[in-house]
């Protein structure tokens, strides 16, 4: 763990994005996709929904701790509420 | 008749994947685990939690560097894209001058960044600068080293002449595209000139003026050395944008943590803007595909 001075807490939270990236493309090789046009009138697909629930998901836990500090755990329900969100209408 | 399924030339792109990991990748969860910890030197880390992450959202410094940002971004782009087009229409389609103004165009875009800063420095010192000697020499009290707004207005100037070439060109590239049609028909019409630009020029370079203003934002929010090179970040911090401060709390006060946590937010703000540049672009394609 001294390599690149990592934690756990870190270390998981790579697994967890490793491991939903393996599965998208797993995902991808069993059911390909075609493209859909949600809410946000863009073309998606599932990778894209996912990036968009990441990267929302980060404003989210930063927003939650600028205004309610630690710990985030509100944070993480609102950030999966979130994703469903996205992967269900956008 | 079946297609056949032949996953090899994914080894192909193997080396590219290495090289991002190792160049990109890698590099990005080191700053990830740095975030939340804090170090005395030696390689000895401690677990900070998200204390570093509140600190720098809570930063008036750092929010200040934002707001700086932002206006830097904002006033380059309302004055280069206008300018940058303009410049561009007045540039000629045919004949001998195109490689002639084509390559002064270029000019200002082959000279490294560091170079420009000095070039501007030198040229703006009120002592021996040409611009700054004329301007008091017409009675004009001008001193971009203790005034905020004519360090400000040196450093606008400053990027407009380095970068307005650059929308010039993609510009020029997207009128070049238009095929004559378009202009005759006008000319059957009787459209005025206006017309002519707002119903057919502007259209046609939407798709280049889009990445020629992402281009010029990120560049613009992550612009370092110019201003640090002219101005330093002053007087004061009048000039002090995002990556100047970064580069003052990481390597300057050796703040590991915090610069960590600062450059994470700010590499998410660059992240989202490209992307919704990206998808605009991208969609605005798909429409003009069809």
């Amino acid at each position: 763990m001294d390599w690149m001075a990592w934690t756990w807490p870190t270390a998981i939270f790579f697994m967890v994005i490793g491991a939903l990236l393996v599965t998208m493309t797993i995902i991808a090789a069993l059911r390909p996709e075609t493209p859909r046009v949600g809410i946000l009138r863009i073309e998606t697909t599932r990778g894209d929904r996912l990036f968009i629930s990441l990267l929302g998901s980060a404003f989210i836990s930063l927003a939650w701790l600028g205004m309610f500090g630690p710990p985030l755990w509100g944070a993480l329900i609102a950030c999966l509420i979130y994703a469903a969100a996205v992967f269900r209408f956008v | 008749m079946d297609k056949t399924v032949n996953q090899k030339a994914w080894f192909l792109v193997l080396p590219v994947l290495v090289l991002v990991a190792f160049s990109a990748v890698i590099p990005l969860m080191t700053v990830v685990n740095y975030s939340f910890q804090d170090t005395f030197g030696q390689n000895v880390f401690f677990w900070a939690g998200f204390e570093w992450f509140e600190q720098v959202l809570a930063s008036e410094r750092i929010r200040d560097a934002l707001g700086r940002q932002i206006l830097f971004s904002a006033i380059i782009l309302a004055i280069e894209v206008p300018l940058g087009i303009l410049v561009a229409l007045c540039m000629p389609r045919k004949g001998i001058w195109v490689s002639v103004c084509l390559v002064l165009m270029a000019l200002p875009l082959l000279i490294p960044w560091n170079v420009v800063g000095t070039i501007w420095q030198v040229f703006a010192r009120v002592d021996i600068g040409l611009l700054g000697r004329t301007l008091s020499e017409l009675g004009i009290d001008y001193n971009y080293t203790q005034d905020a707004l004519d360090a400000w207005i040196t450093i606008i100037v400053m990027d407009v002449w380095h970068w307005t070439s650059l929308v010039a060109l993609l510009a020029y590239a997207g009128l070049v595209s238009i095929p004559s049609a378009y202009y005759q028909a006008a000319k059957i019409d009787q459209a005025s000139r206006w017309k002519v630009f707002r119903y057919i020029e502007l259209p046609k370079m939407q798709g280049v003026l889009l990445i020629a203003i992402l281009l010029r934002f990120m560049d613009s929010f992550m612009i370092y050395t110019e201003p640090f090179v002219l101005t330093g970040g002053g007087p004061g911090n009048a000039t002090t944008f995002l990556s100047i401060d970064l580069v003052k709390t990481a390597i300057g006060q050796f703040d590991l943590g915090p610069a960590a946590a600062f450059s994470l937010i700010y590499f998410l703000v660059i992240l989202l803007i490209s992307w919704v540049f990206y998808t605009v672009m991208v969609n605005l394609d798909k429409k003009e595909g069809v």
